[in-house]
């Protein structure tokens, strides 16, 4: 309970950080309850195309007619979802390489590391693209494409905090005592490395968010699920009549990704007080 | 040249070998996880796509042999750069991709150098003026710039700029049908390239900006600027001589890391303003599932991105003889 009040006082200084969160509950809960409320099929033809937002329908409707706000809503839900599981994924991915890489070092550490090494030279974006043109597109492929493009960061970081770690006297210690190598890596390193984890891997949900919207830009999205990068790529082809069309499905994404970006660095000036010089 | 400096960059070449043999046969293991091979695909195409036909293609291919000839045959021809053909294009991939190689180029490099310049100039005035109204908005944008999806903020800047003002190009890159030559070509290409640079660019403008800023406050924090404001130079010769000179360090540093990460904009990018570069060929190879094309692509942009980062390696060891002896 002290942790968290502690943690919690050195969050709120950072003015910025206390309006990400809010921004980002009011984000979250009207993609998780905002269909629900909203119950409008995003791929229904619900009236005429091209109606102006504030007239008809709140947000208007696109191309094809289709209620715009319900694209909205429903297409949060799929941004975040991606974002999240991707992010995870990443991490777990990440952590799990980086802990045996970082502290069992040797030939183990070369052998990891030369891979990640490997990943970071091909460019993320066009292999993502590949993975999901292969495999067709869908929630999991997409999803899966991001995470493979996406742990080797979280692998080099976490192997620096094992190595950082891993010759320490209470490290030592639990080898004296014949504790097995798993435990001394998952009860007693990884609660002490993970502070500058959960900061990166929280700016990974950003970070995947505008992966995915620009995938399904490029009509490499779930094609049962609207998305909001999906949004602006049908807007694009109407963009001299209809501006608006994609400018608001762009202006979620923005909004959600520098919210999750502030909370991120909240996140950073509270688990790493150390590290706050600049 | 030196012994070490010959040395060192020996050594460098020689790593490169591994990574690019790596990506091939990651390339290769892609090709045979996709579902149906290419005489599958051709078949389908020709229009006769009977069992006996099919494997006809299959033996013509090499397709019938075991995975592990397979993988030979296709390293043999990847050593003489024959990335086989693009199904639907009839073309070979690597002539497809040099074409665009060039325009990708241009596109990168004009990004890059503006993100740099700009985002270095802005820092240090954003360090000058710390904690002042000027810094703050500085911070502010750069949050917002940071948060933008790179092909949206093209379409807007396309709304702005060529719909309404209708002052830039919304896309191409040049004009067609007027046969520009000389100066006159550069000019229009140039004329079409600011919009594109722009979006690709800004992202790192926002970048170089928050690096720039904190690595300058850092160096302000040391005892030879005390010593040059001592002297009593102008606060202003300080800033742009002495403490940039030592600030730079970590943005070239990252410049020479994003390549990779700007290719992958740069897709986007092409995309929105019909760019004719190797990330519109992406996009076409996509809407034509073009696999060899695709992978082509993939396989030649992660060397690229590996001998961008030799030449960087390379230029540092050069200028800085410490990472030589390392």
């Amino acid at each position: 309970m002290r942790r968290l009040a502690t943690f919690w006082l050195r969050y709120r200084r950072n003015r910025g950080a206390v309006a990400g969160a809010l921004a980002l509950a009011v984000i979250l809960a009207l993609a998780l309850l905002g269909p629900i409320l909203y119950p409008t099929d995003p791929f229904d033809m619900v009236g005429r195309p091209f109606s102006l937002p504030f007239d008809r329908f709140p947000l208007g409707t696109d191309v094809a007619g289709r209620d715009i706000l319900a694209g909205i809503l429903n297409g949060g839900r799929v941004s975040l979802l991606i974002g999240v599981l991707a992010s995870l994924s990443a991490t777990i991915i990440g952590v799990a390489l980086g802990a045996v890489a970082g502290y069992y070092g040797g030939r183990i550490d070369d052998l990891l590391m030369r891979t990640t090494e490997f990943f970071l030279c091909i460019p993320s974006f066009v292999l993502a693209v590949v993975l999901v043109a292969i495999f067709q597109p869908s929630v999991v492929t997409v999803t899966v494409a991001i995470a493979v493009v996406s742990w080797p960061s979280v692998a080099r970081l976490a192997r620096g905090e094992f190595i950082a770690h891993r010759d320490r006297e209470y490290v030592q210690g639990c080898r004296a005592i014949g504790m097995p190598d798993w435990e001394i890596i998952l009860l007693q390193i990884m609660p002490n490395a993970l502070p500058p984890i959960i900061v990166v891997s929280s700016l990974m949900v950003a970070t995947a968010i505008l992966t995915e919207s620009g995938l399904s830009f490029l009509g490499l999205g779930d094609p049962n699920l609207v998305s909001w990068g999906y949004m602006i790529g049908v807007a694009r082809t109407v963009l001299r009549t209809a501006w608006w069309m994609a400018a608001i499905p762009g202006v979620m994404i923005l909004l959600t990704v520098l919210a999750i970006n502030l909370v991120g660095e909240g996140l950073n000036d509270a688990l790493n007080p150390r590290l706050r010089k600049r | 040249m030196k012994k070490a400096t010959f040395q060192f960059v020996l050594r460098r070449l020689l790593q490169v070998v591994p990574v690019v043999l790596a990506i091939a046969a990651f390339n290769f293991l892609l090709l045979r996880m996709a579902p149906g091979d290419a005489a599958d695909i051709l078949a389908g195409q020709m229009g006769h796509a009977t069992v006996e036909f099919t494997e006809q293609l299959r033996r013509e291919f090499g397709l019938d042999r075991p995975l592990y000839q397979q993988f030979f045959i296709y390293m043999g021809k990847l050593l003489t750069l024959d990335l086989g053909m693009s199904h639907l294009q009839q073309t070979p991939v690597v002539d497809l991709i040099v074409d665009r190689l060039p325009a990708t180029l241009i596109l990168m490099v004009s990004a890059i150098l503006l993100a740099v310049i700009v985002g270095i100039c802005i820092g240090i005035a954003a360090a000058r003026r710390q904690g002042r109204l000027a810094d703050n908005l500085i911070s502010v944008a750069a949050l917002l710039v940071y948060a933008t999806p790179a092909f949206w903020l093209g379409l807007m800047l396309i709304v702005l700029f060529s719909i309404k003002l209708d002052i830039l190009p919304s896309g191409g890159m040049m004009q067609i049908g007027a046969g520009h030559e000389g100066l006159a070509h550069v000019l229009d290409v140039t004329w079409h390239l600011i919009l594109p640079a722009t979006t690709l660019g800004l992202f790192y403008v926002a970048i170089y900006t928050r690096l720039m800023r904190a690595s300058m406050l850092e160096v302000y924090g040391l005892d030879f600027i005390v010593t040059a404001r001592a002297k009593g130079l102008s606060e202003g010769v300080i800033a742009w001589t002495h403490a940039m000179r030592n600030a730079l360090l970590p943005v070239v540093t990252l410049a020479g890391v994003q390549i990779g990460h700007l290719l992958g904009g740069s897709v986007l990018v092409e995309t929105v303003f019909g760019w004719p570069g190797l990330g519109r060929l992406v996009f076409d190879a996509l809407l034509q599932r073009d696999l060899n094309l695709l992978l082509g692509i993939l396989f030649i942009s992660s060397v690229v991105v590996v001998i961008a980062n030799l030449v960087v390696d390379l230029v540092y060891g050069l200028l800085d003889p410490r990472i030589v002896h390392r």
